[in-house]
């Protein structure tokens, strides 16, 4: 009687939203449960595979290769080459013509906010003509009112790294006026709408401030705002005007290119027929033995069970909350999954910032299917895998390794999820 | 001190133990709880379409921090915030800002706003729409006449501040609580309900299956046949319901920040309900900003006896179905009139975790084709589009809706709320039923 499905999905990132589309493909019964808006918001919409090794060698050119040189309990060892190469398979599927890097195995170099390079495996279109390995000089634009994006400061950083091209970095006006803390979703809806700025249309006006500054520039890089629904017409008619290339840069939350992978992840969830309920946390679980029976669901206190046969946690890592941590120690706080760490918490961490933390690598610990395992090596429970950040091993913000373990561990969690349920 | 410096032992010194346990609601972890991602802003359908407005990040944790040492004025805009809650939603650490701006509104209106000012009589006007209904409902035939003339129209815009582009609701000839009593009240319910058990094959002596209907306004005053088909579909599954006497939910008054009213009225539905909790019933309601307000307002802002009771038990009414019932299988083997829906899921039945629900259900209905018209604000947001300086803002909100809904294939909309609807028809001039009608030609 109560809700049933074959595969209960918990979590709503690109982990959730894979295992979500691998378990539907099986032909099971898929919903997808997630309680708030998903780091996707915060995401810059490169999807890595791996760009640096874990000792810090790097940037790495080709990703596939370098796999197998990783630990034995890097989340890609544990699901293998193979698997990493269908979740990016996958992701090309749902992401069509919108995203580029699909066409080779080696790792593109994109520029950032922050004026230093990427490597990544997937790059939104409209950040393609932005790589750093292309040799025409590029000009940077950014807004007085955004401080997100400091364009002379990140020229500068670029040149100094030793970019094979010139590249300068101007600060203008945005021709439209806005309240001085407005929006890079208000920018985007101003170009969408060409809304009337200076006497003329947004585009046009923002053309004419930005060409003065031109000067050799075949490309001209902005802050992702340039429109969400008609990006498109928004960039073409940029370059008519400008005469170049446009491209933009990923800015930091909220941010439009993650919003956008959200929509394309969420309509092929739709397409695929998966079953979605957000807005309200997975809280507990009923288990019968080693299975999992139900999550608890607290709907603003009444605590609603949720059935299946077979269940994927995939709630993030420390930023999405799917590891949760206090004085008292680290958890994973909807199953009490082991999550390996010293008892003394000031080991969790390094005193240089950009040091080897280990709490970067906090998590649960898969066996060969990605079921959580317990003290023991055994699993928790027969019928729980795990995908994305929640599982251990890989420290993704210094390796660039997020999006590939997302797409790989959500892949096979939800596969292997989905052919035993069915 | 530096975090890297502190005392290692644990048991000399616990930070929290510093500060006094809080008297009054005390928001601060909330407001820390912010990293300023701005993912709030990028939800609010206000923020949205006017410039002026700051956004639920400003009205939330910026502003509770600017007032901390009382020598700030809650900052007027606050009066914009339509409270559709979808920041709450939103934010990805949690922070109560549905809860700051309603503190923040209700001081404002307390400390700061002039009681004989025209926004302050029209807001505590609208806000006490049951007290105009109540009186309105005694001579519908002559309210409707009356509240459809232009001269009340021409009058409400100018003295009120009513907006005279919309056109007032029209009250029912036989409210739904009168109905209800014609009927026969609680007795007949329990015998209709036993007579469904036994024909379901239930235990007709159980009294597992009891639930207390909690109406609100519009259903009562404006919309009966919502509520008789709520009770009509919960008798068919063998339900007994009682409609016990209470007041409105409170989510005008939160909106206008009218907490005075909204805590009167609350203790009053407290008391009320509690008793009937304590019993084994449950409460369910037909409209999503009523479910909203006894779920998650109430606790948040009223600390009175029944408060917590009535929030943890309180459901949407499908909502509970759909948990204690086999309702999919019910509906896989019935079919309605052959009709296309353009639903739309009300702010605050996403909020509950509830904009997919029903075309989740119908989908699959027989005679019934449904489509989501998209995630944006149908802008009306109970009050706030009556309100003659904000009918713009609240219809700008609506175009997305309004144009989804035209390319939807339906001809006929749905949704759960009775201001949205209202805005749906105002905008689109198609019917708009509420899932609980679709149920009932379905079910019984």
């Amino acid at each position: 009687m109560p809700i049933r499905e074959d595969v209960l999905v918990v979590g709503g990132g690109l982990a959730g939203a894979t295992a979500a589309l691998s378990a539907a493909e099986t032909g099971a019964s898929v919903r997808l449960v997630s309680y708030k808006k998903s780091t996707l918001r915060f995401a810059s919409g490169f999807v890595d595979a791996l760009g640096y090794a874990p000792d810090g060698e790097g940037p790495i050119a080709d990703p596939f290769e370098a796999i197998a040189e990783l630990p034995a309990d890097h989340p890609y060892s544990v699901v293998g080459e193979d698997a990493v190469r269908e979740g990016f398979e996958l992701f090309d599927g749902v992401v069509g013509d919108a995203y580029r890097g699909g066409h080779t195995d080696a790792n593109a170099l994109l520029l950032t906010h922050g004026g230093t390079v990427k490597p990544t495996a997937r790059y939104p279109e409209s950040a393609a003509p932005g790589l750093a390995s292309d040799p025409r000089d590029a000009l940077l634009v950014g807004f007085e009112s955004l401080t997100d994006f400091d364009a002379p400061l990140a020229a500068r950083h670029l040149s100094a790294a030793g970019v094979p091209f010139s590249v300068e970095g101007v600060t203008v006006s945005f021709p439209r006026r806005f309240r001085a803390d407005a929006k890079v979703t208000r920018f985007a809806k101003a170009l969408d709408r060409d809304e009337r700025a200076d006497g003329a249309g947004t585009r046009r006006a923002l053309a004419e401030t930005v060409a003065p500054h031109l000067g050799a520039a075949e490309r001209v890089g902005f802050p992702a705002l340039l429109g969400d629904e008609r990006a498109d017409e928004v960039r073409a008619d940029l370059e008519a005007a400008l005469g170049a290339e446009v491209f933009e840069i990923p800015t930091g939350p909220p941010s439009l290119l993650g919003l956008k992978l959200e929509d394309a992840l969420y309509s092929a969830l739709d397409e695929a027929g998966v079953r979605i309920s957000t807005g309200n946390p997975v809280v507990d679980y009923e288990a019968d033995g080693e299975r999992v029976r139900a999550v608890y669901v607290d709907r603003k206190g009444q605590r609603v069970p949720y059935h299946a046969e077979q269940f994927v946690l995939a709630t993030g890592g420390l930023v999405g909350k799917g590891i949760d941590s206090g004085r008292g120690g680290v958890e994973e706080p909807i199953f009490g999954c082991r999550v390996p760490h010293s008892e003394d918490r000031y080991d969790w961490f390094e005193d240089d910032a950009f040091g080897d933390h280990a709490f970067a690598r906090f998590g649960v610990v898969p066996d060969a299917e990605l079921r959580p395992t317990d003290e023991g090596g055994g699993p928790h429970f027969s019928n729980l895998r795990a995908a994305g950040g929640v599982v251990g091993g890989a420290d993704f913000a210094a390796e660039k390794s997020g999006g590939g373990v997302s797409l790989a561990t959500g892949l096979v969690a939800g596969r292997n999820a989905g052919e035993e349920a069915t | 001190m530096s975090d890297a410096e502190q005392p290692r032992s644990e048991d000399d010194f616990e930070p929290v133990q510093v500060f006094p346990e809080a008297e009054e609601m005390d928001l601060r972890p909330g407001a820390d709880n912010c990293y300023k991602c701005t993912t709030c802003d990028s939800v609010c359908p206000v923020a949205e379409v006017d410039d002026e407005f700051p956004g639920p990040k400003f009205q939330g944790p910026e502003q509770w921090r600017l007032k901390r040492k009382g020598d700030e004025d809650i900052d007027p805009s606050v009066m914009s915030c339509s409270n559709c809650m979808r920041c709450d939603n939103a934010c990805p650490s949690s922070v109560p800002l549905s809860q700051m701006h309603n503190a923040a509104r209700g001081e404002y209106v307390e400390a700061q706003m002039d009681t004989l000012s025209r926004e302050y009589v029209r807001n505590r006007v609208l806000a006490n729409y049951r007290t105009m209904a109540e009186l309105g409902s005694k001579v519908p035939r002559l309210t409707n006449f009356v509240m459809g003339l232009g001269v009340t129209k021409l009058f409400n815009e100018k003295v009120l501040g009513i907006t005279s582009k919309r056109d007032f609701p029209e009250f029912a000839e036989q409210t739904f609580r009168e109905w209800w009593e014609e009927r026969g009240g609680a007795a007949a319910s329990k015998k209709r309900a036993r007579e469904a058990r036994a024909e379901r094959g239930d235990d007709t002596t159980s009294d597992e299956k009891r639930v207390a209907y909690f109406h609100g306004c519009y259903s009562n005053y404006n919309t009966p046949e919502v509520g008789k088909a709520l009770v009509r579909v919960f008798e068919s599954f063998g339900y007994e319901v009682v409609v016990p006497r209470q007041r409105c939910s409170g989510t005008p008054m939160f909106a206008n920040g009218m907490l005075k009213d909204a805590e009167r009225a609350a203790g009053v539905n407290a008391e009320r309900f509690s008793g009937l909790i304590e019993e084994g019933y449950d409460v369910v309601a037909s409209c999503t900003s009523c479910s909203m307000s006894l779920r998650q307002e109430y606790p948040e802002l009223f600390s009175m006896d029944g408060v917590e009771d009535l929030s943890n038990h309180t459901y949407e009414a499908m909502e509970y179905l759909r948990i204690h019932e086999d309702l999919e299988g019910a509906l896989e083997e019935a079919s309605v009139s052959d009709r296309s829906y353009a639903y739309h899921a009300p702010c605050h039945a996403r909020n509950q975790g509830l904009d997919r629900q029903a075309v989740e259900l119908f989908r699959d209905l027989d005679g019934v084709t449904i489509e989501d018209v998209g995630p944006s604000c149908s802008g009306i947001s109970g009050t706030y589009g009556w309100k003659a300086e904000k009918y713009d803002t609240s219809m700008a909100i609506g175009e997305e809706m309004f144009e989804h809904m035209e390319h939807a294939a339906g001809e006929v909309g749905m949704t759960e709320c009775p201001t949205c609807s209202m805005q749906m028809e105002h905008g689109t001039g198609y019917e708009i039923r509420h899932p609980l009608q679709v149920l009932e030609e379905a079910l019984t």
